[in-house]
């Protein structure tokens, strides 16, 4: 996606006014992996602090602790958005990836492993059907955030539950007083609807 | 490539979501090395969390958090942007294992198969962890027949090389076996080429002969 590479700079007076939060965020990680931007920093920091940190909390951490794991999340940021790759991730994607990684490494000492975009990309070359599945990050944030939309409430409440607090799955269907073969299956519609399987 | 047995949507949910231990997580994310379809799937995932951590509840964060922050920033080490070290050791280059598994193998040092029990042979990965997840690569010899057996948790399991049968199916490289505690199987591998895979569960193996449950805290599994 060149649009996302040739982005006009994060202080462009007005950009905010023409772009969505979401959006000017993706801008703004870019400006700071290229440039080092300190007032793009502070306004990824603005928008996404208070939202990492109520993340964080509902996932069971102190306070205290909840703060010290923005900040670190927000450092990590800085130190990595040279890495940032916006056709393969808007910022809000690339943000929480960051935040579940740091909280995995702070709370247990454990890595969250992933497949090496390096290496993928160099397989999908040689793999034309492979390149087809391939969607830009942009329209995929599109057709998520439509699907979402959409989603019926069933559904909706068992990402939320996932993403936002740290129970496994059974506890989910105890707590939903559901069979866990019916969450299971409702995770199932979820995310084929998140795909764009199902209309 | 074209791979046949996926894990459940809900395991998918799971590694997105951050919540599998660390070798189980290492074995989706092997899976997902091969499979477009479940890359995608984990992709949907993750943008609809990021999604939600924009659209959703702020917490109030102290005045000085910013300010603290930002000071931070000078103490910063440069990023550093390192090319992989080239594979070094004659494990990783029979397998052409893909990442982020190759890292784990390098990590180790030097590795060496070591028994495990008759035909099969074990290198540890990920010892017993916070998270209660333990990994291990485990090679079978062409045509073994494994004990049947059920397990107490979570099992995931990848084909590295060759395959193996059950009663699921075939097996073979990129294929990820998902088990839960339902599902009892009694693996052979493959005829010709034995089968490597890598494995990872977030509790012990449940075995069905009792002379098996004793020696199992010996051989670690």
């Amino acid at each position: 996606m060149q649009e996302g590479m040739s982005a006009p700079p994060a202080r462009s007076p007005g950009l905010g006014e023409f772009l969505p939060d979401r959006e000017l965020m993706t801008v703004h990680l870019v400006a700071v992996g290229r440039r080092r931007d300190r007032d793009a920093f502070a306004a990824l920091f603005r928008f996404f602090a208070p939202r990492l940190k109520s993340y964080f909390l509902r996932l069971g951490t102190q306070p205290r602790m909840a703060e010290d794991l923005v900040q670190e999340t927000m450092l990590r940021i800085w130190d990595r958005a040279g890495l940032y790759d916006p056709t393969r991730a808007q910022a809000s994607t690339w943000v929480f990836t960051v935040a579940r990684n740091l909280r995995l490494d702070a709370l247990r000492g454990e890595r969250h492993p992933e497949p090496d975009s390096e290496t993928l990309l160099a397989g999908l070359a040689e793999d034309a059907e492979g390149a087809d599945a391939v969607l830009d990050a942009a329209r995929r944030e599109e057709r998520v955030q439509k699907a979402l939309a959409s989603l019926p409430a069933e559904q909706a409440e068992i990402l939320r539950l996932s993403f936002f607090e740290d129970v496994p799955h059974a506890e989910i269907a105890r707590r939903l007083e559901l069979p866990l073969g019916t969450v299971k299956s409702r995770i199932r519609r979820a995310l084929r609807r998140l795909r764009g399987l199902i209309d | 490539m074209t791979v046949d047995h996926h894990p459940f949507e809900a395991t998918l949910l799971a590694y997105a979501s951050g919540h599998l231990p660390e070798g189980l997580s290492l074995v989706v994310a092997t899976h997902l090395a091969w499979c477009t379809e479940c890359r995608d799937a984990v992709a949907a995932a993750e943008t609809a969390a990021g999604l939600l951590l924009a659209q959703g509840p702020q917490a109030e964060c102290s005045d000085a958090l910013l300010a603290r922050t930002l000071g931070a920033l000078d103490h910063r080490p440069q990023p550093a942007h390192q090319p992989p070290p080239a594979p070094r050791q004659a494990l990783l280059q029979q397998l052409k294992l893909p990442q982020p598994l190759q890292g784990y193998v390098q990590r180790l040092g030097p590795a060496r198969w070591r028994w495990l029990a008759p035909g099969v042979a074990q290198i540890p990965l990920i010892g017993r962890t916070g998270g209660g997840g333990s990994a291990r690569l485990l090679r079978v010899r062409p045509g073994m027949r494994m004990p049947l057996h059920g397990h107490c948790g979570s099992e995931l399991a990848v084909v590295l090389s060759g395959a193996y049968d059950d009663e699921l199916g075939r097996f073979a490289r990129g294929d990820l076996a998902d088990h839960g505690e339902e599902v009892t199987h009694q693996p052979r591998s493959d005829l010709q080429e034995g089968c490597v895979c890598l494995i990872a569960t977030d509790r012990p193996l449940r075995f069905s002969t009792p002379l098996l449950r004793l020696v199992q805290p010996m051989l670690g599994i």
